[in-house]
């Protein structure tokens, strides 16, 4: 079976977004990008079903800045193929666009399966997955955790729903799931790993198509959530923090007093 | 073209979503600014019971049949493509919930009409639809003005109060015949409920919520400690749960639990979208985080900005030195 998990740069939450002068976009010249936290869950579920059941997993990213240790980092894990797509900053921003550009290059890749993250923290305009798989003419399943065989032309995909109820569905390949969790934490790969691979195994490279879809929306302002409603935020060292919140629990009658 | 407004209706086991009241609120709103009617659109079997709670609605769109219940996503996109693609409204909201993943974005591509996710809010401005999505886990706020004449919005859970949406009574209700589907390449096996666990989190006065802050297993004394002080019990934001840490029991948010607990201490929690529509609910939050812009500080009452391994224990002892 081949399993192809496009995988996404996006920006590191935990460094401070700045927001560029025209106030439309970030400051992209700051960031520090990382792959996407739900594409890494992608990753693993790949190499999990290759791990039990024999596949050969390719993780495709579009070349979007940083993108060439976070592929290394798969190779090193165990992927067996990784390709970038360069030329893709068209697609950038946009869901749609990028799975249109991947779909095209899913033409040229065998593809049994395809397994992404169910959604990117930038996301604006919908999900890779769903859009990947309309563009290529295939059944999806989104908000997935947990892949099975079924048989040689089917998996069992398990969709999540609030308070940990879980549909089970079977679906015929190919097709697109959206990975919400691995079965199981996303592997480590150690830095001298990491750093072997780049020494020894390479990058396949291939250009990217132009998309020939859109968002259909144009952002007008990007901005930090109104300073309104906000929480009174109690300042002090710890121990006067702890009086504080202390006398605060009290008063509402959280704490004996 | 109409300018009617549609809201998919989201059900499971016989039970409408909550989202979906909310979504009919503003779905009103937005139908007053278009001049339009206010469209409910479900697919299923056996929905004529959901009807009647759908009477905020001007008309009820029912397409009924055996392969629609339970929800698939290729068989519910079929048929919601059908009836929307008859009726053409300008504004079509779905739930940002699983189903609202697969068929929002899924009718966007069937239709070839935009779709902005992750919403909080719409409204028109002169004739554009307007849209405001919450990404990069709720740090920031992207306002985009939509083209074309339809667009898909999906709307985050919370973004309105659901008592505007929530009327009962007679909507015309409309049988639309749904189009015969080959055979089906998702197939529905089972529906699997969680397993019974320790606690019942949505039943505790007081919960102290640990997050990825927390860095390793090892740290859970910290929060379990403030939570025996407080006599009150640990849960958690989902990545602690995904690691294994604590037992799925334990989630607090979108795929996990709704809670509103008298208290609720958010410890080393970020404040995404789906962590908030868990616990906004609460009567009195708490966040200790180490970064001020944190969203997790837009629904807080109270917020410490510092290191919960700083903050935390002097708060645990202070409790205990007085009970
Ligand atoms: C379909 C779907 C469903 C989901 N369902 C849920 C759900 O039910 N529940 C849920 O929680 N999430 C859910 N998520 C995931 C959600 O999007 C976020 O990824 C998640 O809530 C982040 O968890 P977190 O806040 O613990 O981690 P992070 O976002 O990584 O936040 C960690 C926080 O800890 C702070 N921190 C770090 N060190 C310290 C320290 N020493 N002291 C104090 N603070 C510190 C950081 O500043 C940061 O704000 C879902 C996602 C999807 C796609």
């Amino acid at each position: 079976m081949d399993i192809v998990v496009p995988i996404k740069m996006v920006p590191d939450l935990v460094e401070e977004l700045e927001i560029d002068s025209e106030g439309r976009d970030l400051d992209r010249s700051s960031l520090k990008l990382r792959i996407s936290e739900w594409d890494e869950q992608a990753v693993e579920e790949a190499l999990l079903l290759r791990d039990k059941h024999g596949a050969r997993v390719t993780v495709i990213a579009l070349d979007t800045g940083d993108v060439d240790e976070t592929l290394f980092t798969c190779l090193a894990k165990g992927a067996d193929r990784a390709i970038k797509l360069l030329g893709g900053e068209a697609a950038q921003g946009s869901s749609r666009a990028t799975a249109s550009v991947l779909a095209k290059a899913l033409k040229g890749i065998p593809h049994d399966l395809v397994l992404t993250g169910v959604q990117a923290v930038d996301d604006r305009d919908g999900q890779v997955a769903v859009f990947l798989a309309e563009a290529l003419g295939l059944p999806h399943v989104s908000v997935v955790s947990g892949v099975e065989p079924a048989g040689p032309n089917a998996v069992v995909a398990r969709q999540e729903y609030a308070g940990g109820v879980m549909a089970e569905f079977e679906v015929d390949l190919p097709c697109v799931l959206g990975i919400q969790a691995a079965r199981e934490a996303p592997r480590y790969a150690p830095v001298s790993r990491v750093r072997q691979a780049m020494k020894t195994l390479k990058l396949e490279a291939a250009a990217a198509a132009a998309p020939d879809a859109g968002a259909g929306s144009t952002v007008r302002r990007l901005a930090k959530p109104d300073a309104g409603g906000r929480a009174e935020i109690l300042e002090g060292s710890p121990e006067e923090v702890a009086e504080k919140l202390y006398a605060i629990l009290k008063g509402k009658g959280l704490v004996k007093s | 073209m109409s300018q009617d407004v549609a809201v998919v209706i989201e059900h499971l086991g016989g039970k409408i979503a909550d989202i979906v009241f909310e979504m009919l609120g503003t779905g009103r709103e937005l139908a007053t600014s278009t001049g339009g009617k206010l469209l409910a659109v479900a697919a299923g079997q056996g929905l004529a019971p959901l009807a009647k709670e759908l009477g905020a609605a001007d008309a009820v769109l029912l397409c009924q049949g055996a392969g629609l219940e339970p929800y698939t996503p290729d068989a519910h996109q079929q048929a919601l493509a059908a009836v929307l693609t008859a009726r053409a409204p300008r504004i079509t909201l779905v739930g940002n919930t699983s189903i609202g993943m697969d068929l929002g974005a899924g009718l966007a591509a069937a239709l070839g009409w935009p779709l902005v996710a992750y919403c909080r809010g719409a409204r028109l401005e002169g004739g554009t639809l307007v849209a405001t999505s919450q990404i990069y886990g709720g740090k920031l706020l992207a306002e985009a003005a939509v083209a074309g004449e339809h667009a898909i919005v999906s709307m985050l859970a919370g973004s309105s109060p659901a008592e505007a949406g929530r009327a009962a009574g007679a909507s015309a209700v409309e049988e639309i015949a749904v189009p015969a589907g080959g055979p089906r390449r998702v197939r529905f096996r089972r529906l699997i409920q969680p397993a019974a666990g320790d606690v019942d989190i949505t039943r505790e006065g007081v919960l102290v919520s640990v997050g990825r802050g927390l860095q390793s297993k090892d740290n859970l004394p910290v929060v379990e400690e403030l939570a025996r002080a407080l006599g009150g019990t640990v849960s958690a934001s989902r990545p602690i749960v995904d690691q294994g840490w604590l037992p799925k029991t334990r989630q607090v948010g979108k795929s996990g639990m709704t809670v509103k607990p008298k208290l609720y201490v958010a410890v080393g929690i970020s404040g995404a979208p789906e962590h908030l529509e868990g616990m906004r609910g609460a009567e009195l939050i708490v966040a200790v985080n180490t970064d001020a812009n944190a969203p997790i500080f837009t629904v807080a009452h109270y917020g410490v900005v510092g290191d919960l391994f700083d903050v935390l224990p002097p708060l645990t002892e202070k409790i205990k030195a007085s009970a």
